[in-house]
């Protein structure tokens, strides 16, 4: 993994002055190795585990391709799913985003044309590493525009392996970001490109591309903001051009007609807080543009006038139109801003108001080590990249600056956003490195060549050998200083790093401005920064290896674990799965917590009452009430939903800490939001969640513990849990209205069924009878109370 | 003699027929009741003439409607290689294959239960021919006993129940006997197996078996309980099976086994020069009427499967499972020939529906 990077580092600061063919041909052949290393850097999953889709949400997108493939794209428009959110149901075509889906489906269809008979899982599985190959390139390109080639195929090569961004490509982590990531990156470059180009033919390109990112990823009102606010801070910064009108304009009004053509977006596009930014810069722009086409027709004196009597009109104009805004969003229900932008905004409102936002561990804010953990060296590198970037300051790289502070605040509200953050934090690092590499090997040139000069000069013979060999020196000590990067324990380069990364951005932040004046740094301080900065390089490769291989590539439904008798893997998810197919009825449905809606239904085909779309939250809640609920109240909140099985996931028995006990608060929670009758502290003993002998009567007598623990004392003969680390409270208990029908080897699973109800008794039945009137009006009562309220 | 060790019933009859009329007699007449004929899944007969056993050989055998029969019975009859004299003597060594012959009763049981099935035949040897000494006997896999039919000159020895001698049986005698016994044996049924052989021009046969299996047996009743079966398997879930053996050709490579929704990592393999042995654990172990699908996949090198003569080649393959006691109730077999192929001609050592169809593919692999 490490030799085509090292290949991809070495050229990088030598083609930004190689304008020459053979420059040409090195730099397409490091971005076909820079390509390859994207995809193949993305292959550990499946190597280290198996071809497979994996976790959550990737199933549902493939489980939509299969679809696709299977009935073709009209049916799928229309694609009425009644496997999931029983009894409601979901419209997919309208409610997905199609990009991914319909991008595999091409590749798919493509390749069988070609009568290479690939299934859907093949591509589906390899679609995010080819996607993410391609959006290096596109990063070569968007580097390209802003700092020329060598800080393009520097940020390409980073962007290659960046932990963040192969966290979410993984072969077989089928998901939109796959391909969004991509698209983000591209629809940046062609702005980028149209700015710097003027050309209508970029600016349509741009709103195709736009179009594409709509059509994959909601994630693309980062584009419908972040350009917008480039223009703002374009104009403010008097920076106006007819380059940047052409730039903007059509990419708001052809953008958004596209956008409204994606199902799921529609009038959305024009009727959400999310998109009135962009109307407003565009309102602006032509104020603007209004302004400096006035400023070339009249006189310095009539200007004035015209202008006040502009800005008068014009801020006129925008008031009654913000006031429309205002008024059209007010009366909306919502504010117009949906639950995840607004928690975007203001961290703390989901974890106030949307359990059920709050509840999912990628919408948590992230901690320091996970941007050491993605990000790695760049976090460092940044700053001198944005300094970088300021000398000198050109539309595009302050596009980069605005791009990156913007991610950087998104990914310290949302983990899932980091991945926003990893292009333009390598692009950064892309331009600082290269612009490093570029200083300290021109004063290196300059030093040795001077060298060369004076030495005949001064000292006949001595000198020249003297510089051949340091130059000798430099190039074969580079080698070395990779190799030993490489194998060098990670703790020392860490520690190493944190200093080096010091001296680098600082050398890096005098460097440029003497290289104004001078442009010559002594030349053993540039070869140990070199050095230095080499090392660093090797470093991050090695980390990201690191990350690629043991971090991100498991696909979490299989997991294994290393013993002394060697690999250890745990299957149990599938094997639910494939027994629920196979023998229970097509038509059963089956409750379990939303985590396993999706995998549910894909890998299993059997109804499921909530998924991992969780656009309804009653729903949710009722089955977060029901697995709160006591017995008997569970089984009729399930007997009303058509229940017949009930999932849930165990790991008490082998330590498996992501199961349904550990998520279980979150269900009492989001339950609670809706049926005021759950309360969490019936549940919580002293404020703390625990399900041993401490634990209150509510807790140890809902369903959700009662279908985990059950008999689950007989294994050990104390029931201890081995997630939460003690002896569980109720040991021994019967259940009365579900029996267990499987446990998977390791018990992650336990598969339940309800019982039928019970016959009445003669008996009893009579005694109703005879008291027929007073009986009926109390059964009627009775039916009419909402079983869960 | 009945074999009842697993869930195929294996019949083996061994005759001494002789001509007792005068006419030559060319053809030997075998009778089953209709209930057991719709079960039966092979029969073969094999005949030596003469005193002495020697070489036996393989008589075809047809199925005729002889006229002044009782219509309860379906008659199979083997022709001879040459017609048998007046007063000579034939062994007659009739092997027959019955599927589906055990009836589990009762039919559900719960987990801890063993399962209990039910062999329904005759003790004298249904024939149209008058018998002179016949005997019956039949082994059982062992266990528990729970009942049969008792009748005078009858045994229990160990796991052996005998029948008879009984002497000068007129034709078409018919004497029920039923036996009800423990068979914890895999009852594995593959209600459908859809076997691929794909050739390719590349020295390689590509066999690919996907199957849908299913346990026969009783049906489970009540609860699965994971504890009980790990804690004490072969008390509780004795009736169930975990792993299936495939005997597959020497020298195969590549094997895989997996699912629809991927790979299954339970499974075995050794191999030495003779044979390859997979054992194959399904994802769950299967109780009674519990299913499952999985495919399983290999290569087989091409020279050992292929030969060519008078510029023609030649495939000669298994046609059925390399599963042991398995059971198929329908078996596809699509051989996907290189492209180019021409003038297909099938052999099947039995009647098969055949179609051809064309599918382009382009064959990447070694």
């Amino acid at each position: 993994m490490a030799e085509p990077v090292a290949n991809a580092a070495a050229p990088a600061p030598a083609p930004g002055r190689l304008r020459n063919a053979f420059g040409g041909v090195l730099c397409a052949f490091t971005l076909i190795l820079i390509g390859v290393l994207a995809f193949s850097i993305r292959l550990f999953s499946v190597i280290k585990y198996e071809s497979v889709i994996h976790e959550f949400d990737p199933y549902f997108n493939f489980r939509v391709t299969q679809f696709l493939s299977k009935n073709g794209i009209y049916e799928f428009w229309n694609w009425f799913d009644d496997r999931t959110w029983y009894p409601l149901g979901r419209v997919i075509g309208g409610t997905v985003y199609p990009g991914l889906t319909l991008t595999a489906g091409s590749i798919w269809w493509f390749v069988n044309a070609l009568n290479i008979p690939l299934s859907v899982e093949t591509v589906c599985v390899f679609t995010a590493p080819i996607f993410s190959a391609i959006a290096s390139w596109a990063t070569y390109l968007l580097t390209k525009e802003a700092k020329g080639t060598g800080a393009g195929l520097m940020a390409a090569a980073i962007l290659a392996m960046v932990p963040s961004y192969i966290s979410r490509s993984v072969a077989g982590s089928y998901d939109n970001e796959a391909v969004a990531i991509f698209a983000l990156v591209f629809t940046f470059y062609l702005y980028v490109k149209t700015l710097n180009t003027g050309s209508l033919f970029y600016a349509t390109l741009n709103a195709l591309s736009y179009f594409y990112m709509v059509c994959s990823w909601g994630g693309y009102t980062f584009i419908i903001n972040l350009i917008p606010m480039h223009v703002l801070l374009c104009i403010v910064t008097g920076r106006y051009s007819s380059r940047l009108y052409i730039a903007y304009a059509p990419l708001v009004i052809l953008g958004t007609l596209l956008a409204a053509l994606v199902p799921v977006v529609g009038f959305n596009a024009v009727l959400t807080s999310e998109h009135f930014a962009s109307f407003l810069v565009f309102i602006i722009l032509h104020v603007v543009a209004f302004v400096y086409y006035i400023k070339g027709l009249l006189t310095p004196r009539l200007f004035k006038m015209a202008m006040t009597l502009v800005i008068t009109v014009g801020l006129a104009v925008c008031f009654a139109v913000v006031a429309i805004l205002v008024a059209l969003v007010a009366s909306s229900p919502t504010k117009g801003w949906s639950g995840r932008s607004l928690s975007l905004l203001d961290p703390t409102y989901a974890s106030k108001y949307i359990p059920i936002i709050a509840s999912v561990s990628e919408h948590q804010p992230p901690t320091w080590p996970s941007y050491f953990m993605d990000i790695n060296v760049l976090a460092f590198l940044v700053p001198a990249g944005i300094i970088s970037c300021f000398l000198p300051l050109s539309d595009a790289s302050s596009f980069m600056v605005l791009y990156l502070v913007t991610a950087v605040y998104f990914s310290g509200v949302m983990v899932r956003l980091m991945l926003v953050l990893a292009p333009a934090a390598c692009i950064l690092s892309g331009i600082a490195l290269s612009s490093a590499f570029d200083v300290l090997t021109r004063s290196m040139k300059f030093q040795l060549s001077k060298l060369f000069d004076d030495g005949p000069a001064i000292s006949g013979n001595g000198s020249p050998n003297g510089s051949s060999a340091s130059t000798v020196n430099t190039s074969s000590s580079k080698n070395e200083k990779t190799e030993k990067s490489e194998a060098a324990p990670k703790e020392k380069q860490s520690k190493k790093n944190r200093r080096k990364d010091k001296e680098v951005t600082e050398s890096v932040s005098v460097k440029p401005k003497k290289e104004k004046r001078l442009s010559v740094l002594p030349l053993e301080a540039s070869i140990v920064s070199t050095l230095l900065l080499i090392a660093l390089g090797g470093f991050y490769v090695v980390h990201c290896v690191w990350a690629a291989a043991e971090a991100y590539s498991a696909p979490s439904i299989v997991l294994t674990s290393r013993s002394r008798e060697g690999l250890h893997v745990f299957d149990d998810f599938r094997e639910a799965y494939a027994w629920l197919s196979h023998n229970t009825d097509v038509d059963d449905k089956v409750a379990s917590w939303w985590d396993y809606g999706y995998q549910t239904t894909a890998m299993a085909n059997r109804t499921v009452i909530v998924d991992n779309n969780t656009w309804n939250n009653t729903h949710i809640a009722t089955v977060g009430t029901a697995m709160s609920s006591p017995e008997k109240a569970a089984w009729e909140i399930f007997d009303s939903l058509d229940v017949k099985y009930v999932l849930v996931v165990f790991g008490g028995l082998v330590g498996y800490p992501s199961d349904d006990i550990n998520k279980f608060l979150w269900m009492v929670r989001i339950g609670g939001g809706e049926f005021p009758h759950i309360k969490e502290p019936d549940y919580l003993r002293d404020g703390q969640y625990r399900v041993d002998a401490q634990a209150t009567p509510t807790m140890l007598n809902c369903l959700m513990y009662k279908l985990c623990y059950y008999r689950f004392v007989e294994t050990d003969g104390k029931g201890f849990d081995r997630v939460r680390g003690y002896e569980i409270g109720k040991k021994h208990f019967k259940l009365t209205h579900f029996e267990e029908v499987f446990t998977t080897h390791h018990w992650m699973v336990r598969i339940y069924k309800l019982k039928p109800q019970k016959n009445r008794i003669r008996g009893k039945l009579k005694k109703l009878k005879s008291q027929s009137s007073k009986t009926s009006s109390t059964l009627a009562a009775g039916r009419k109370k909402n079983p869960w309220q | 003699q009945v074999d009842l060790t697993s869930h195929i019933v294996r019949v083996l009859t061994s005759l001494k027929v002789e001509n007792a009329g005068s006419e030559p007699v060319s053809k030997v007449l075998l009778a089953f009741p209709n209930i057991q004929a719709k079960n039966l899944a092979a029969i073969r007969a094999f005949g030596t003439e003469g005193k002495v056993k020697g070489l036996s050989s393989v008589l075809p055998i047809e199925v005729v409607e002889p006229s002044g029969v009782p219509p309860e019975l379906t008659f199979f009859s083997a022709s001879l290689h040459k017609p048998l004299q007046k007063g000579k003597i034939l062994h007659l060594d009739v092997l027959t294959v019955f599927t589906h012959f055990l009836q589990p009763f009762p039919e559900e049981i719960t987990q801890a239960d063993s399962q209990l099935v039910v062999f329904q035949d005759s003790s004298h040897y249904l024939s149209p021919y008058p018998v002179k000494v016949q005997t019956l006997s039949i082994r059982l896999p062992g266990g528990r006993v729970e009942s049969y039919t008792k009748y005078g000159n009858t045994k229990l020895v160990d796991s052996e129940l005998k029948y008879g001698p009984y002497e000068d049986v007129p034709p078409f005698s018919y004497n029920p006997i039923i036996v009800h016994f423990e068979n914890n044996n895999p009852f594995a049924v593959a209600k459908e197996l859809i076997r691929e052989i794909e050739i390719s021009h590349w020295g390689n046969v590509q066999i690919t078996e996907h199957y849908n299996i299913v346990h026969g047996g009783a049906r489970l009743k009540g609860e699965f309980s994971r504890l009980d079966y790990q804690s004490r398997p072969y008390a509780r879930g004795v009736s169930s099976f975990r792993h299936l053996i495939a005997r597959l050709p020497a020298r195969a490579h590549s094997i895989y086994y997996r699912d629809e929704i991927g790979n299954i990592s339970t499974s075995h393999l050794w191999s030495d020069s003779k044979k390859t042995q997979l054992e194959i654990e399904p994802r769950f172990p299967l109780f009674g009427g519990w299913q499952t699908t999985f495919t399983i996949g290999y290569g087989l090198p091409l020279q050992d499967f292929v030969f060519s003569a008078d510029g023609k080649r030649f495939l000669n393959i298994t046609f059925g499972s390399p599963m042991e006691e398995i059971l198929i109730e329908k078996l596809i077999v699509k051989v996907v020939l290189p492209e180019g192929s021409k003038d297909i001609d099938v052999s099947a050592p039995f009647p098969t529906n055949q179609w051809q169809e064309v599918v382009p593919h382009w064959t990447i692999d070694n």
